[in-house]
């Protein structure tokens, strides 16, 4: 039942995003310029450590800008309408599964127009990339929830990055621990603690906005 | 019938009790703090200010639990009280945390040579900070009374739950914190100088206690506010 309801709810997401192309076409530019701003900007500064710290804010940003519209574009009466046929974890997981897939697209992207920039400073890509997924799964169900937040709350534009800046930072923090490591060295075992937190943030988030959404939507 | 001001009525003793315990904890805390004799360390008297820098981090994280659990209440009963106290909750914790970094950066400049160190344990006192500034202005943008009591206690939920990952489990992962209480659990300082515990314990439980009872005034405050208003 749930997952049926996910699977129309996804498609919805889907066919709306590429009905309205404007829109992942605009958080495509943001990041290629975003990108290329840097690069010009860092021009003879990249050493692993700036590289890193770059890569992960510049995700951030997008991530931020790419799901805080999840849930503004969705008007009241269209909540009244998902009120009645849906379940309200139904339309959270739905959201959070679709920025999933934003995410790793966006993620990979940015991946590669950096080493297309910059270089490709990373050693050890399979957990680089097993980070970037992780990642990805992270900031889209964290990010997801704050959007369901700020978009209750009326016409304050930077709402969206003053809730999600501070609880993001666990995430972003061990992240860039992980992907520290994967710029250094082929060996795994350092980052095993590192993983497991991730993980646990992860599951611990995606609970949390099973259990509190349905508080979020009914007015 | 005047009434002398030092009796006290045995019913309001037996309801406040606790507040004269803070009172007197926190009187023999700050007579004890400066008189006691303290052990021989590197960072001579400043070690007094273990007994008033670590009690604002007690506070504050007897606030925010306070707060994260009657947060829960209110999704549970939907009961204005218990948001009150939730937000008033988080009010006072917000104090202890600014407190317990004017304190610590007194401290710190002292032990360390500069007001702030990059360290996991300052951080998440900051980020903690800068998480329930940001619950004050998100509960400020919303005028719909139930609409704000509602969103809060689901950010607030959220927000203390990843907080708590924050400074609570990522600082033993990495393991590069300089400062103190790393070794033993972050609640009990274990290897605390016998001398030092006799004033210790009995402070952290006065500044407990006296967050609960600046909270309790504070609730009590809203709450006539709000009769006022209606």
């Amino acid at each position: 039942m749930l997952g049926k309801e996910i699977q129309i709810l996804v498609g919805k997401e889907i066919r709306l995003e590429l009905k309205q192309k404007y829109v992942i076409n605009g958080i495509l530019l943001y990041l290629l310029s975003t990108i290329f701003v840097t690069y010009l900007a860092f021009e003879n500064a990249i050493t692993p450590e700036t590289w890193n710290s770059l890569f992960w804010i510049i995700l951030l940003f997008v991530a931020v800008n790419g799901i805080s519209k999840s849930f503004i574009q969705e008007n009241s009466a269209r909540y009244l309408y998902y009120y009645t046929i849906v379940s309200p974890q139904a339309v959270v997981l739905s959201k959070i599964i679709y920025n999933l897939f934003l995410m790793a697209i966006l993620s990979m992207l940015s991946f590669g127009f950096f080493v297309l920039l910059m270089g490709n400073l990373v050693i050890n890509i399979p957990l680089f990339l097993f980070a970037l997924f992780l990642g990805s799964l992270g900031l889209s169900s964290i990010l997801t929830m704050v959007a369901a937040i700020a978009s209750r709350a009326s016409h304050n534009f930077s709402l969206m990055a003053i809730l999600s800046f501070p609880i993001v930072l666990p995430l972003l923090a061990t992240l860039m621990k992980i992907s520290r490591t994967a710029l250094s060295t082929m060996d795994w075992s350092g980052t095993n603690g590192f993983l497991a937190i991730l993980l646990t943030i992860n599951i611990a988030v995606v609970l949390l906005a099973y259990l509190l959404f349905p508080y979020l939507w009914k007015d | 019938m005047a009434r002398n001001i030092f009796s006290i009525n045995q019913s309001m003793f037996k309801r406040d009790w606790w507040k004269y315990l803070s009172g007197v904890l926190l009187l023999y805390a700050i007579l004890g703090g400066f008189i006691i004799k303290i052990p021989d360390t590197m960072i001579g008297e400043t070690i007094r200010n273990l007994f008033f820098h670590v009690g604002m981090w007690f506070g504050m994280f007897t606030m925010l639990i306070t707060g994260f659990i009657f947060s829960l209440r209110y999704l549970h009963k939907f009961d204005e009280n218990e948001d009150i106290v939730a937000v008033e909750a988080v009010n006072v914790g917000l104090m202890f945390g600014f407190l317990g970094i004017f304190t610590g950066m007194i401290w710190a400049n002292f032990t360390w040579g500069a007001p702030w160190v990059k360290d996991p344990k300052l951080n998440g006192a900051a980020v903690g900070l800068f998480i329930y500034l940001a619950y004050m202005i998100l509960r400020g943008s919303i005028d719909d009374v139930h609409k704000r009591a509602k969103v809060g206690a689901v950010y607030n939920i959220f927000a203390f739950i990843l907080w708590i990952v924050f400074v609570l489990i990522l600082p033993k992962l990495s393991g590069e914190s300089i400062h103190p209480g790393k070794e033993s659990t972050p609640i009990l300082p274990v290897h605390l100088d016998p001398a030092l515990r006799f004033v210790f314990y009995p402070a952290m439980v006065g500044w407990i206690l006296l967050g609960f009872w600046i909270m309790n005034i504070r609730v009590r405050m809203r709450k006539i506010k709000l009769k006022i208003d209606n």
